[in-house]
């Protein structure tokens, strides 16, 4: 309405308009940093930590480092002959495994729901998408009481098999596969005989291979960050992830305060290959939750 | 859409139809089977066998010595009543209902407003604000709570050695009083990224011409955000809502880690924490499975929404 006004010289209306737009707005940045301190504040924070011995811990200002980080590495690798590393190598187990289990069972799933027409395609589609709202963490604890039945309790497979199953997998998979597989490519590689597997494998797999990876993250992240069920599934603590791992140890912080030392350095080791992964795979955490289906 | 509008077929096509139709159908389930089985052994049969026990009870003869004393019996909604007049139970279920109002507006309020400045061209540093503030999602709540735990410790925490600092007196987070926020701000921290790269997401699937015009009447980028960007982000603010929802009923990892540190996280501070503790440290499944039920059925009634919205918006065209 007032463009005109303020901006009479009509060749230089784009230009100046643009420049506009795009005038830093200092107010904006500055909030977004404090967002950024806020969510660094904490990392930050175990970075320095885990560079004190248990007296300064507690003695020193919280963010100034130390130079005992080598020493608490040392100390936590030893610590009941390097418990800690395997509950690093149980973690990449139980989310690496498990997610790649999973997301070719969701792409299977979504595979067929999106490229087959047959009867009962909505039932199992409404009772799969049922499952996305039943927060597995209710699941558990009678999955432990079906799992003992049959003796499988503090065992890998009790925290592995209970999480092959992602129902909002299925649901991403089957949107991906609507949106990156054309029907007519199915249909040719029908009638050149290729058998379905094939084709999935051949075809739609590759084809939804951007779309899995988002899948995998999800799975990964979600088992890795899933505390109930290893907590209640496992007894022995040779089969405890990172999680379960470093939560007893602060229990037993709470009366040996040596201990506190190498939970903090143990949080900031479990978080390295986490965040490496993350930023490594930035470009397929595009999570679109309400409109996924309508871009080709 | 198949069959059903076509004439009744020769002979000879009906044969091959019928066998198209059976590899039709055979085929899809037989590709659906490792989903379904999983899905009916890890999903469907847990929620039965938690139906069954809640109707059941443990019954106690004589003295309860000797094997034969206890047995199992049908209880009907005897365990339903007990919990809902649990008055630990309904102190655990309002203390997650404040937890939810603390949580969710903040969370989903910072997380549409950073989406919004980082959509904004008028912003810097927004890459490295992106990843910095999505970075807390790669971090476990169970870690996270840990970090947080130490730094709320009055001899760790910046915030109190800087009011010693200004000699102003500061409250204990870990306190009776204040534990809720304390645990309330790790939810946020964990959860603020993420749904902020949702919103983010779906503000840039927007087409940027339908604000060009806007901008060339003179709208400010405030206006912008809350006459067109707002408005168009209402699903996806739906969506994150609905499954905060759902995350706040189950908070358990947050709580659980913070015990050691502190008095005022009692074992049953959270629904999923008294169902923990009944099921393993008083060894009531019974009780425990029918607070689980109530859990759940609460989690459908709220989330029941969510199903509509993301069914009509994602899969009304394609039905």
């Amino acid at each position: 309405m007032a463009t005109i006004a303020t901006t009479p010289v009509l060749p230089a209306t784009t230009r100046t308009r643009r420049g506009h737009a795009e005038r830093p707005s200092a107010f904006g940045t500055a909030i977004l940093l404090l967002g950024v301190v806020y969510c660094l504040l904490p990392v930050v924070w175990v970075v320095m930590a885990s560079t004190k011995n248990g007296s300064e811990l507690f003695s020193t200002f919280t963010f100034a480092p130390s130079t005992h980080l080598l020493d608490n590495i040392v100390e936590l690798t030893q610590y009941r002959g390097g418990l800690f590393w395997l509950w690093m190598l149980n973690t990449a187990i139980y989310a690496g495994v498990g997610a790649l289990v999973s997301s070719l069972v969701s792409a299977l799933s979504g595979y067929v729901l999106a490229k087959f027409d047959f009867p009962g395609k909505g039932v199992v589609f409404g009772i799969l998408l049922m499952g996305v709202l039943v927060p597995s963490v209710i699941l558990a604890i009678p999955q432990y009481f079906l799992l003992a039945q049959i003796g499988l309790t503090n065992t890998y497979w009790s925290v592995l098999l209970p999480q092959l199953i992602s129902p909002y997998g299925i649901y991403l998979a089957r949107i991906y596969a609507a949106a990156a597989i054309p029907t007519d490519v199915v249909e040719a590689a029908r009638t050149e005989g290729a058998g379905e597997l094939t084709t999935f494998f051949r075809i739609a797999i590759p084809m939804m291979a951007p779309g899995l990876v988002t899948i995998f993250l999800f799975q990964f992240v979600a088992i890795w960050n899933n505390f109930l069920l290893p907590y209640i599934m496992l007894g022995d603590d040779h089969l405890f992830p990172i999680t379960v791992g470093l939560s007893g140890l602060l229990n037993q912080g709470a009366t040996v305060p040596a201990l506190y030392t190498l939970v903090i350095t143990g949080a900031l080791l479990s978080i390295v290959p986490l965040i490496i992964l993350f930023l490594a795979l930035q470009r397929f955490w595009r999570v679109d939750l309400a409109a996924g289906a309508v871009k080709a | 859409m198949t069959a059903v509008t076509q004439t009744a077929p020769r002979p000879a096509v009906a044969k091959r139809r019928r066998r198209d139709l059976r590899s039709r159908v055979l085929t899809p389930y037989a590709m659906l089977l490792p989903g379904i089985v999983l899905f009916l052994a890890f999903m469907a049969a847990p929620i039965l066998y938690t139906v069954v026990l809640s109707l059941q009870t443990v019954k106690v003869e004589g003295l309860g010595l000797g094997p034969d004393s206890r047995s199992v019996v049908f209880a009907g909604l005897e365990n339903y009543a007990n919990s809902l007049a649990d008055p630990e139970f309904g102190a655990s279920v309002l203390r997650v209902f404040l937890y939810g109002l603390i949580v969710i507006p903040l969370m989903l309020g910072f997380a549409l407003l950073f989406a919004l400045l980082l959509d904004s061209k008028r912003s810097r540093a927004t890459r490295f604000s992106r990843v910095a503030i999505f970075l807390p999602y790669a971090v476990p709540a169970v870690i996270s709570s840990l970090l947080w735990g130490f730094l709320y410790l009055p001899s760790v925490s910046p915030f109190v050695f800087l009011a010693n600092l200004l000699n102003v007196p500061v409250p204990n987070v870990l306190g009776p009083n204040l534990v809720m926020f304390a645990v309330a701000n790790i939810a946020i921290w964990g959860g603020v990224g993420f749904n902020m790269i949702v919103i983010y997401t779906s503000l840039r699937a927007i087409p940027s011409d339908i604000y060009e015009a806007a901008r060339i009447d003179g709208a400010t980028e405030v206006q912008i955000a809350w006459r067109i960007k707002i408005p168009i982000v209402i699903p996806s603010l739906i969506m994150t809502a609905l499954f905060s929802i759902i995350a706040t009923l189950q908070v358990f990892a947050e709580p659980t880690t913070l015990r050691p540190l502190t008095n005022s996280l009692s074992t049953s501070w959270t629904p999923l924490m008294k169902v923990y503790r009944d099921a393993f440290t008083r060894n009531d499944i019974y009780s425990a499975a029918a607070t689980s039920v109530l859990i759940a059925v609460g989690t459908f009634v709220l989330s029941f929404l969510f199903l509509r919205v993301v069914q009509r918006r994602a899969f009304g065209q394609e039905d």
